[in-house]
């Protein structure tokens, strides 16, 4: 792969900006609600089409560029299209469309108050996801993520429930207090190495590290970013989130919010300290092994939840920790598996999530006790649960398996066969705690609840065909991985930069 | 008109319409909030155009009435006096006309008295920062101090007793400084402030002039509510009237903040400041332990202006961690913390004032979903200046902490660094609460009726108070946005030849 060219254009900025610029006018027809939604859809398919765009260019190692003012003397506000970013941005994006449809069907369906202040946060959210994404340095990194904190907050607290407001603070208490250590650590860096921006191979590489110091940073760095990847201890706030609106649930809290901070993880592994650090300071079996414990009592703990969205929380953030567990093994194929389930695990879940917000708003039910015989009244959409259930076990041809499946390569290439195990146990424990919930849907006759019964058939289509749509993406993405938008390839591409050298396998 | 008058101009258009205010006469307090604003107006045009004139490090030295310093009194635009009153008068000119409508009411019957001190507060604070002899200072300390002395007193019916202690305790911190000096003048024989810092180095070991250090640092302490010399403050802000607050919490001590940079970065040498005697290294603990200590206050108080005031005691120490440091990035955060929270104090100041008018009260556990529904531009300025207060990005307020925390950094200080992190997370707990309220406490039901906004006669609108509000909540996404020039161009060139 020949070395990246930077080329200055806008086309990021625009990426990150669509969606922000769509908030006033969303503010504006608060009174108009089909107006409004159009302002949010015409934002969600814009913002896609200009990461769409970017693709080719980071696929043939033309990286887009934006640099504007500078922010602190020496580091400017700079965006930066790369191969890791791209794919980043082409996930939320993506899913923000299909988010964007079933978010009208939701909360028109469940009756939801304050709707335009749900949709104006929801605009900020996928702009500062994408800031994110395409941050080019440290600072813009912080500048994003810390947006993204506080207009998640709002839709956290959303019920306006005594719940909702304990969940918020909750939330608050955890993101906020992160932010501070990734401050501390940014600052550190700083002082350290002079420059913030992100290299492949890791901008800390020629620096002079004490090992002390270097292994605090790295704890600094991982406060920051573990908060929101939910890496143990650091994960209660994600099932207290549980509160918000499904759709929220769906896309932040399965793909936006939480893949920023496994996001941040990868750049500060493979952008930030580099592999030669990792090594060198023990740092990659640490970070292996909090995400093989994350793995492991996050599927234990979903199995005990009753709460539908509980039980799909716990198994994000043990999924998270997947994608922590490849970057951490530092072998091409492992980072390759953790970047690319990164994707798989954002459409198969967010299929979950779109289940569950189905069933809450067409059943009002809300936990796995309750859904016997569900799947004879809602065929569609408990099919499309069982795919992801399957996906996420590591079941071919569902994409999850592809990227399970590279995991599990880069753990023997590591030489870490504790880390196969950790997989292997997983995908049981995967098992294990969906398919009693599938199986109550199809196997199971439906409780003598006649009120209930009155309302057969399926949820509205705003709702059914964004998740069918989500199901379908993960079979493709499984089958045919290099054919939709190259996301594998990407995925290849990040771990060749950030490694250095050496062909995925 | 040329650039040589710029430093006698800009104080002069103030004290010109102190001046002229009494002669609106006591019934028309319009006319005098004309002839304030003007004042004020004519200082904010002086001070950017000495402001344009001086960036890039250019100095402007007035000779008052021709007489050669080190006898006569010298006044000084270089790049930091220009950008100390720019800011004072900019916050002076926007709190003036938020402060129209609120303090017609406030201080109905002594709007006129209320103008003059007003004006005469700015003369002053233009004047410290103008002037470039150590006795003049004084002088214009204690004028700016009578004229705080005297906004503070009206308010409810403690303000005068909160004032007076104030009185007491400030006049204790100017005679400090004025000692201080006094044994400067026994050492260099001169008060001219260029003059004692030539003359300075070669007596600097000397122990007057150790106590000399200490007494101004002692004075000015005081004077900038450095802990543990805060006492007065959160009292004489919480009971004074809502104009004269709004004024005096943004720009009043900041000054003192800019007195002790003059003095140990421009008159002392640093280095000896820092080495010989850690007077600085005392200046920014201290200012440390009152981050962390007016945090914790300001989470216990249940007034918002109570609130805020405790929450400017821990503003101050952040100026004293930059000061403290004595390394560009630590001043450089400083003197932009100086803006920053200027802005955001302003406005956050502002919004209690627009509470008062329009509740009639600033109680915190009295607030809920009601007030954001009558307040929206209000609630979300307040919103904006809490996230700044707390220190996000990209808001003004992330950006001088984050050059403190390098400059900490820097200097290997983790104790000053864990202070100004910390306190992050304490401001946020303080303005959340607040937020909380505004924007999701569901009002109490039977409380309906009172819910309804008594409409003001006659007063029109609250588009006076609510504009120069939002301007600065605004203003503060634009300053975190365009700090890096700010520091570029305006702050790099005012750092002291010696640092």
């Amino acid at each position: 792969m020949p070395a990246p060219v930077l080329v200055s254009s806008l086309v990021p900025l625009a990426a990150v900006l669509v969606s922000l610029a769509a908030v006033p006018l969303i503010l504006l027809s608060a009174r108009r609600p089909n107006l409004r939604e159009f302002w949010t859809l015409a934002a969600a398919f814009a913002k896609l089409a200009l990461v769409v765009a970017l693709l080719p260019g980071a696929l043939a190692g033309r990286v887009a560029e934006t640099r504007l003012l500078e922010l602190s003397p020496g580091v400017a506000l700079g965006l930066r299209a790369d191969p890791l970013g791209v794919f980043f941005a082409l996930v939320a994006s993506a899913l923000w469309v299909l988010t964007s449809f079933y978010s009208i069907g939701y909360v028109r369906g469940a009756g939801e108050k304050r709707q335009t202040r749900y949709f104006a946060s929801f605009a900020v959210c996928l702009s500062a996801t994408v800031g994110i994404a395409f941050a080019a340095n440290l600072l813009t990194f912080l500048v994003f993520y810390e947006v993204l904190t506080i207009a998640t907050y709002p839709l956290v607290v959303h019920k306006e429930s005594r719940e909702a407001i304990a969940a918020g603070r909750k939330y608050l208490a955890f993101a906020l207090s992160a932010g501070v250590a990734l401050i501390a650590a940014v600052a550190w860096t700083h002082t350290l190495a002079g420059r913030l921006d992100f290299v492949a191979g890791g901008l800390l590489e020629d620096v002079a590290l004490a090992p002390g110091a270097g292994r605090a940073l790295f704890l600094l760095f991982l406060g920051g970013v573990g908060v929101k990847a939910a890496i143990v201890p650091l994960q209660s706030w994600l099932p207290a989130a549980m509160v918000a609106p499904t759709p929220v649930s769906a896309l932040l809290h399965a793909v936006a919010v939480v893949k920023s901070g496994v996001f941040g993880v990868v750049r500060v592994v493979g952008f930030v300290f580099g592999p030669g650090w990792m090594r060198e300071l023990g740092l990659d079996l640490l970070l292996a092994g909090v995400a093989g414990a994350t793995i492991l009592l996050a599927s234990l703990l979903a199995l005990k939840q009753d709460n539908l969205k509980a039980r799909l929380a716990y198994s994000t953030i043990g999924h998270l920790s997947y994608i922590v567990l490849g970057v951490a093994l530092l072998s091409p194929a492992g980072f390759a598996g953790g970047v690319f389930h990164l994707a798989t695990h954002a459409t198969m879940k967010i299929t979950l999530f779109f289940c569950a917000g189905a069933i809450y708003v067409h059943l009002k039910k809300d936990r796995i006790s309750q859904l016997d015989g569900v799947g004879r009244e809602m065929p569609w959409t408990m099919g499309a649960f069982a795919v992801g259930a399957a996906g996420l076990a590591g079941v071919p041809p569902v994409n999850g398996f592809l990227s399970k499946w590279l995991l599990c390569l880069g753990s023997l290439e590591a030489g870490a066969p504790w880390a196969l195990a950790v997989l292997l146990t997983s995908g049981l424990l995967n098992a294990a705690y969906f398919f009693p919930i599938v199986h109550r849907a199809f196997f199971r006759p439906a409780a003598a609840q006649s009120d209930e019964a009155k309302r057969k058939g399926e949820a509205s289509p705003l709702l059914v065909v964004p998740l069918v749509t989500t199901a379908l993406a993960s079979l493709a993405l499984g089958a045919f991985p290099d054919a939709a938008l190259g996301l594998f390839e990407l995925a290849r591409a990040v771990a060749v930069s950030a490694l250095g050298g050496g062909g995925a396998s | 008109m040329t650039p040589e008058h710029l430093p006698v101009l800009i104080p002069l258009a103030t004290l010109v319409a102190t001046l002229v205010v009494p002669f609106c006469g006591q019934r028309r307090g319009r006319a005098a909030f004309w002839v304030a604003s003007a004042g004020t107006l004519a200082a904010l045009v002086f001070a950017l155009g000495g402001l344009a004139h001086t960036a890039g490090g250019g100095r402007v030295a007035y000779r008052l009435a021709g007489w050669q310093p080190p006898v006569g009194i010298e006044l000084v635009l270089d790049p930091l006096s220009a950008f100390l009153c720019a800011v004072v008068a900019a916050v002076a000119l926007l709190v003036l006309a938020h402060s129209r409508r609120i303090a017609a009411r406030e201080l109905a019957g002594r709007l006129t008295p209320f103008y003059a001190a007003a004006t005469l507060l700015v003369t002053g604070l233009l004047g410290i920062a103008l002037t470039g002899d150590l006795f003049n200072l004084y002088v214009f300390l204690e004028i700016s101090s009578l004229a705080m002395y005297a906004l503070l007193a009206v308010g409810d019916a403690r303000a005068p007793v909160s004032s007076f202690r104030y009185l007491l305790l400030g006049t204790a911190g100017a005679s400090f400084y004025l000692l201080g000096i006094a044994f400067l003048y026994m050492l260099t024989g001169s008060l001219n402030m260029a003059d004692v810092a030539a003359l300075l180095p070669g007596v600097l070991d000397s122990p007057t002039a150790t106590v000399a250090l200490v007494l101004v640092a002692l004075g000015i302490g005081l004077k900038m509510a450095l802990f543990p010399l805060h006492a007065w403050m959160p009292d004489a802000y919480a009971h004074a009237s809502s104009p004269a607050v709004a004024l005096i919490a943004p720009i009043g001590t900041k000054v003192a903040a800019y007195v002790l940079i003059r003095f140990f970065f421009f008159v002392v040498d640093p280095e000896h400041a820092r080495s010989a005697l850690p007077l600085l290294d005392v200046v920014g603990y201290l200012g440390a332990i009152g981050i962390v200590w007016g945090s914790v206050m300001a989470i216990a108080q249940d007034d918002l202006k109570r609130m805020l005031a405790y929450s400017s005691v821990a503003q101050a120490g952040y100026l004293a961690v930059g000061i403290g440091l004595a390394s560009p990035l630590g001043l450089i955060g400083a003197v932009l913390h100086v803006l920053n929270h200027a802005c955001m104090k302003a406005c956050l100041f502002m919004v209690s004032g627009t509470l008062r008018r329009e509740l009639g009260h600033s109680r915190l556990s009295a607030l809920d979903a009601r007030t954001r529904r009558v307040l929206p531009w209000t609630s979300a300025a307040f919103a904006t200046a809490a996230l700044s207060m707390i220190g996000l990005p990209p808001t003004a307020g992330f950006f001088s902490k984050w050059y403190l925390a390098l400059g900490a950094l820097e200097r290997g200080r983790w104790l000053l660094l864990a202070a100004i992190l910390v306190s992050t997370l304490l401001s946020a707990v303080y303005f959340f609460r607040v937020l909380e309220r505004v924007y999701l406490r569901a009002p109490a039901a039977d409380a309906a009726e009172i819910a309804a906004p008594a409409p003001v006669p006659g007063e029109g609108g609250i588009a006076w108070a609510t504009l120069p509000t939002v301007a600065l909540a605004a203003g503060l996404v634009v300053l975190g946005l365009l700090n890096a020039r700010i520091v570029e161009v305006l702050l790099r060139p005012m750092l002291p030849p010696g640092l």
